[in-house]
């Protein structure tokens, strides 16, 4: 896989499109790709994605210039700017639990119709959903969550495009590699084919669509 | 002793050698510092980490290693980490044996309210609806009343986290738990009388003949 530069793999996102993006309040985030969002004025995007980050931080970068229409997430608290603008009704906010939230990004990835929790039984979570019951205990039907890109942040990446994550930067982004129809991913590390062991690649090569270079 | 201390202290009390725990902010974040030394507890990021230390000294810490509010935090010798599904599979699953967290209100059935105030406050419920569903126990950790007003209401009038009820509230001046889905008095906190507790409770609490004081 020969890598490509921030501003060609961005360039392929059209404006309106559903992106998915990995990290947990900016922390494992792919940031040059989220730079380059906001240098190329992509708007109108679909955020899939935990958290808001901070201002000047990870996704917290594409409301400034107000890029977002609407974001899925389950918390914006510490992003003032996505704050101001869901209550301003600039963009629409869905606020799902976090274990609903990865697991149907899981449901999304694995061709799953959906998935069963109990989380938000009884709660304004379950408002609009189906109730089904498993030997006699409720869970609500949670539907497949799907991109139509996934911006990935690996530590390790070979020329196979297999990747390895490190500490609490991997979070979400394993999940998210799978369920969007076009993968792109940064490291910070490039590393030779064969220099991450069989046994510590996390995502498979063949998830990654688009590897940028860190040249 | 101020009333943060007092309430993680009594916390602390509560935790077994061997729990894995899920700590929330705020006050709950506190009671990892009066755990035993010489007892081993697992602490849980939800950010993907099992095996929590304390924050970094200066100059120790890495960008890729942090809380759930992306803070530096170190990790233990014995540390795990991994990707959000097992985490919340982790919470989720029955295998978190307590939860810690923060209350906006807490009623007489031991329903607790803890993630928005409709039109004011709206962060998002982020990890708290799984914890309380799926946690082992449920341990609330906050002040008794806030401005004046009572936090453990006869019947929650904010959005509920959760329609399981916690197993016990910690506040800085009385422990209460919910046996047969009473709210019952069990201590009060040190120098506080009961009849001191009752007058600033809205709820409906189940006095027993004896009520000691914490012992902190």
């Amino acid at each position: 896989m020969k890598p490509v530069s921030a501003e060609d793999a961005v360039a392929l996102i059209p404006d309106g499109a559903t992106i998915m993006v990995g990290g947990f309040m900016g922390v494992g985030t792919p940031e040059r790709l989220l730079d380059e969002l906001v240098r190329q004025k992509k708007s109108g995007l679909s955020l899939i994605s935990n958290d808001a980050a901070t201002p000047g931080k990870g996704v917290g970068k594409l409301f400034e210039g107000a890029q977002v229409s609407r974001m899925i997430g389950t918390h914006i608290g510490l992003n003032p700017k996505a704050q101001q603008q869901m209550l301003g009704n600039q963009i629409s906010v869905d606020l799902i639990p976090q274990g609903t939230f990865v697991e149907r990004i899981r449901a999304g990835g694995c061709g799953l119709g959906g998935i069963l929790t109990p989380t938000g039984v009884g709660t304004l979570v379950e408002e609009g959903k189906r109730k089904i019951e498993v030997d006699g205990k409720p869970y609500l039907l949670e539907t497949p969550l799907r991109a139509d890109f996934a911006l990935v942040h690996a530590f390790l990446a070979d020329y196979v495009g297999n990747l390895s994550y490190a500490l609490t930067a991997r979070n979400f982004n394993p999940l998210m590699a799978m369920a969007a129809d076009t993968v792109i991913v940064t490291a910070e590390h490039i590393v030779p084919i064969g220099v991450i062991a069989p046994d510590h690649v996390v995502t498979p090569g063949p998830l990654v669509d688009y590897l940028v270079s860190n040249g | 002793m101020d009333a943060q201390a007092i309430i993680a202290r009594r916390v602390a009390q509560e935790l077994r050698p061997g729990n894995l725990v899920n700590l929330g902010i705020g006050i709950p974040t506190l009671v990892a510092n009066y755990v035993p030394k010489e007892m081993s507890v697992f602490f849980q990021s939800e950010n993907g980490l099992i095996g929590t230390g304390p924050i970094p000294e200066q100059g120790m810490s890495h960008p890729l290693l942090t809380d759930a509010g992306g803070r530096p935090i170190s990790a233990l010798p014995g540390a795990a980490t991994f990707d959000s599904a097992m985490s919340f599979g982790l919470i989720r699953g029955g295998h978190v044996d307590v939860t810690v967290l923060g209350g906006l209100q807490v009623d007489a059935d031991g329903h607790l309210a803890n993630w928005m105030i409709p039109g004011k406050m709206v962060p998002g419920m982020g990890g708290a609806m799984d914890l309380v569903t799926g946690a082992k126990r449920v341990i609330i950790a906050m002040q008794h009343a806030a401005k004046g007003k009572s936090k453990i209401v006869a019947k929650c009038n904010l959005p509920l986290t959760s329609s399981r009820s916690v197993d016990l509230v910690v506040t800085d001046m009385a422990v209460i738990a919910f046996p047969g889905g009473k709210a019952t008095l069990l201590e009060t906190a040190p120098g506080v009388g009961v009849a001191e507790v009752l007058a600033v409770t809205e709820a409906e609490l189940t006095v027993p003949d004896n009520v000691p004081q914490m012992k902190l």
